[in-house]
This record gives C-alpha cells, sequence and structure tokens, in this order.
C-alpha cells in the first residue's frame, strides 16, 4: 500500500504543494535539501504535521498526513 | 474569542463589541492594544497573510491561560492589506483587577509577535514585499536543515 504525504509551503514561500511517498519527516528533509529554491529556507522555517509543530525529524508519517512549512512570522 | 476580518478593522466598532460582551462580567479592567499601521520607508501599506488552523490552536492555549487568572483575552486581526493609518491588530484583557490585565497583554502579544502564524508584507510600489527583516522564526525552526546520516 503505497502511502501519499501532502506537504504545503504557508505564506511568502512560493511553492505549489507536493504529494510525496515518503514515511517519515528525515525522508522529507533530505527531498527538500536537494531542491535548491527551497533550501534557503528550511534553516529558518517550522514545521507541523497535521497542524500540531513538530521540534524533531523523529516523527513517522501516516497515509493522509499532512506537513507544512512556516516561514519566520511577523503579525500586527 | 478570536476574530478575523479582510482588510482593516473597524476600531470603535470592535472595542464597543467587545466592551458591551464583558459590560455585566465584573471584570475591573478591560485593557486594550490597539496595532497602526505607520509610514515608514516609503510603504503604502501592510498585508497580511494567515494560517488559521495553527492560529487558533495556538490562540485556545492563551485562552486557557488567560482562564487560569480570571481573565478573557480577545484578538482581531485583519488578512491582506491595510493602509497606512488603519488598524490590523487589537488584543484586549479583561480581567478582575488591573495588575494581571496589563501584565497579560505584555506578554500575550510579545509571543503573539513570535509565534502566531501571520506573514506580512509591505505594499510598495505596487508590489507585495515580505518583511524577512522583520520577521521571527517560530521557535523550533529549522529541523528540515538538519544533516541526515
Amino acid at each position: 500500500m503505497s502511502i501519499l504525504i501532502r506537504v504545503e509551503f504557508l505564506g511568502p514561500i512560493q511553492k505549489a504543494p507536493l504529494e510525496l511517498e515518503i514515511t517519515n519527516l528525515s525522508e522529507l528533509a533530505t527531498l527538500l535539501q536537494a531542491d535548491k529554491e527551497l533550501s534557503k529556507w528550511l534553516t529558518n522555517c517550522a514545521v507541523a504535521v497535521n497542524d500540531t509543530l513538530v521540534s524533531s525529524l523523529e516523527v513517522s508519517l501516516k497515509d493522509g498526513d499532512k506537513v507544512s512549512l512556516l516561514p519566520p512570522v511577523c503579525g500586527g | 474569542m478570536l476574530y478575523l476580518y479582510n482588510g482593516a478593522l473597524d476600531v470603535p466598532k470592535i472595542l464597543k463589541e467587545w466592551y458591551e460582551q464583558e459590560a455585566a462580567s465584573n471584570y475591573g479592567a478591560y485593557i486594550p492594544f490597539v496595532g497602526t499601521v505607520r509610514s515608514e520607508d516609503g510603504i503604502e501599506g501592510l498585508s497580511f497573510d494567515i494560517y488559521e488552523p495553527i492560529l487558533e490552536s495556538w490562540f485556545r492555549s492563551w485562552q486557557e491561560r488567560a482562564k487560569a487568572k480570571g481573565a478573557v483575552i480577545k484578538m482581531a486581526h485583519s488578512r491582506g492589506d491595510v493602509m497606512l493609518h488603519e488598524s490590523s491588530y487589537i488584543a484586549a484583557v479583561f480581567s478582575p483587577k488591573r495588575r494581571v490585565a496589563l501584565e497579560f497583554i505584555d506578554t500575550f502579544v510579545e509571543d503573539f509577535k513570535t509565534s502566531a502564524p501571520i506573514w506580512k508584507y509591505d505594499l510598495k510600489n505596487g508590489q507585495r514585499v515580505y518583511a524577512l527583516e522583520r520577521s521571527t522564526a517560530i521557535q523550533g525552526s529549522g529541523i528540515l536543515a538538519n544533516k541526515i546520516l
């Protein structure tokens, strides 16, 4: 059975969502680090899985999960 | 409560609504903070993107913290464009005594600035430019840049 994860890029990151066959965040890190346009954002983006912020790559993913990248914020 | 509006906030209307909501709640203090777009560096205004699911859960955690102190917190924010001298942000705390509200509004607004998933853009020469240098990385950012062994 294939596992499909949706990856969304929020705010100013001009990138369409991706649908990826990955099973954890380390695989996502490897894929995104290879993307030249995206690599500059990775050092300052927070990561949420199903709308909950995570603080480590030690997170396994299951089919239908949503991963969001949140660049630096400035409300108000 | 959390209120999101398209465009500038109607400050007198929102402050009046909040006042009336709590007028009979026996709070001794109502401390609002109103953020106004200032003329600076030739901008015509500001523009905002909001990621609502995480904003809502972040705000719920602050409602719990307010409740634990016998207080209530309310917040309004704009989506999209807000021009000079208009307001994009209002936060207010109601509490039985003033000291709790004064301290709470300070810590709340500081955390809002560094944690709430809202992105700000300068409107300048008809362009929408991300205000990266005035933005703050959310705590825990950067994990996807970690070296994978």
